[in-house]
């Protein structure tokens, strides 16, 4: 296989990516709706609740709104890498994979390739996201939207990782409820993206230590911090190692000699 | 000549479940061989150890020469397969899910479309090409999916059940064009099914039953040494015997 061919199927997988997401309307709505839901209805109600102290990268007292921002696009991405992978909950879509599989390519490239394809559509809905939130005063500086996007690249790729190891790895998730009670929730609530961690911190220690190890609560502050034109390392770091041992994990779920595809008979649940 | 498929001594099992026990067998290319089995003979697993979807562990699967352990992209580029489950995305449409199969056999859209194009033709369906798959039947759903697995021309063709819950019509159509690619253009094939009816008195036929290999052979030579009245009975009597 030539280069011009790997670019080819890279494209191709990219593109029908692309295609779902657009064509799918329930999809492309809810991905809207979900933040926006949170924005605008727990962002207001906890307005007054939660008061946020001057924290890094802030330089001044912020409302809650613009607090929760970053971990909502982040949550974008994490509901994002779930779907993509595990989205044969809305159209069985195990059979596809098997299509994809089945390719000529080397396997660890088909599933970079799917993952990348997830990552371009979780950033762009990141970005419509952040145009809408600018009308709740949530405007970062305006470089910050080009220091945001290594960042939701980043950020998307891990997450996007966790959705393809669990898609090879965890055969009871068959259904999103499950996903969203044993994976989205957790993460996404013991994390950084709504209650700084500080404030977690006087609550529970141990809490504390489990929000701190959670790669989400990194993912948010790498954003969180990029959104402002910083660079967060210690976010950069772990994310990227994160991603490393996800798609390390990914491609031995997936491999047909070792991975638990071989020992399970199929891409989540085959006969 | 090499074999368009060579299959031996293929086991394979799930856990303490042995699935598949010293399978083994050739194909040619131009032969139509159907592989006849009940629900849980093996025939699924045989097939993803055929596409590499995992290995097996014991036995080799080489096609026209190449390993599919060692070997597997010059393998899985020269066979084409309809797997049982439907696998077009129903919300593309039918060009666009063609465009996608193509790119993941490194195809340029210039070098794809004309083959789209004459794939469609070849299975009455080039003037809906631009309508989504949802819109479709299940016969046309899978017409696309058999034209899907030809666009990159492949010279071995592989089909799991592929007439599960199409109207006769439609099963009628499907046979009659699989047969002809096999008589017209040498195409390879080895066809799935648990439908005996499906194999004539000319196609091959391997029956596969508790993961073991128990008749090989010409449809009319089976029925002569069970000594039975037609297929079916002969069917019967070796998964009886079994």
């Amino acid at each position: 296989m030539s280069p011009a061919q790997y670019a080819r199927c890279l494209g191709g997988i990219v593109r029908r990516e692309a295609l779902r997401w657009l064509y799918q309307r329930s999809r492309f709505i809810s991905a809207l709706v979900r933040p926006m839901v949170w924005l605008a209805i727990f962002g207001a109600g906890f307005r007054f609740v939660l008061g946020v102290s001057i924290i890094p990268p802030y330089e001044t007292y912020i409302p809650y709104e613009v607090y929760i921002a970053p971990g909502l696009v982040a949550m974008i991405q994490l509901f994002n890498g779930m779907q993509s992978s595990l989205s044969m909950v809305y159209d069985r879509e195990m059979g596809s994979m098997k299509t994809l599989l089945i390719s000529p390519f080397p396997r660890w490239f088909l599933l970079t390739a799917k993952l990348l394809a997830g990552v371009a559509v979780s950033v762009v809905q990141a970005y419509i996201f952040l145009a809408i939130a600018w009308f709740w005063e949530i405007e970062p500086p305006l470089w910050g939207y080009l220091f945001v996007l290594p960042a939701l690249i980043l950020s998307g790729l891990m997450l996007g990782a966790l959705g393809l190891v669990l898609s090879s790895f965890i055969k009871q998730l068959e259904n999103f409820a499950g996903v969203m009670n044993f994976v989205i929730f957790p993460m996404f609530f013991a994390s950084s993206a709504l209650y700084p961690l500080w404030r977690v911190k006087e609550a529970s220690l141990t809490l504390y230590w489990i929000c701190q190890a959670n790669p989400f609560s990194q993912a948010t502050e790498l954003i969180r911090f990029a959104l402002y034109g910083q660079f967060n390392v210690i976010a950069a770091a772990i994310v990227t190692g994160c991603l490393l041992v996800l798609m390390a994990a990914a491609v031995y779920g997936y491999d047909p000699g070792r991975g638990l595809i071989a020992r399970r008979g199929g891409p989540a649940g085959g006969e | 000549m090499t074999a368009a498929l060579a299959v031996t001594g293929l086991s394979h099992s799930f856990g303490k479940t042995q699935v598949l026990d010293q399978v083994g067998f050739a194909l040619q290319p131009g032969d139509f061989t159907v592989l006849l089995g009940l629900n849980g003979a093996g025939k699924t697993t045989l097939f993803a150890l055929v596409t590499r979807l995992y290995h097996s562990g014991t036995g080799s699967i080489a096609v026209f020469g190449h390993d599919v352990r060692h070997r597997a992209a010059a393998a899985l580029a020269a066979m084409g397969v309809v797997f049982q489950q439907p696998t077009l995305d129903l919300d593309l449409t039918v060009e666009q899910n063609l465009f996608y199969h193509a790119s993941l056999h490194g195809m340029a859209r210039g070098q794809a479309a004309p083959r789209i194009e004459a794939e469609l033709s070849r299975v009455g369906l080039l003037e809906r090409r631009r309508d989504r798959v949802r819109q479709l039947s299940g016969g046309q759903r899978r017409r696309i999916e058999l034209a899907r697995a030809l666009i990159h021309e492949p010279k071995l063709l592989l089909l799991d059940e592929p007439t599960v819950g199409l109207d006769i019509e439609s099963r009628q159509f499907l046979i009659e064009h699989v047969r002809k690619l096999c008589a017209e253009q040498g195409l390879a094939v080895l066809w799935a099914t648990h439908l005996i009816d499906e194999a004539n008195d000319q196609a091959r036929v391997i029956v596969l039953h508790r993961g073991k290999v128990l008749a090989d052979g010409n449809a009319a030579e089976l029925v002569a040494r069970a000594e039975a009245p037609d297929l079916k009975a002969a069917f019967d009597r070796l998964v009886r015997a079994a």
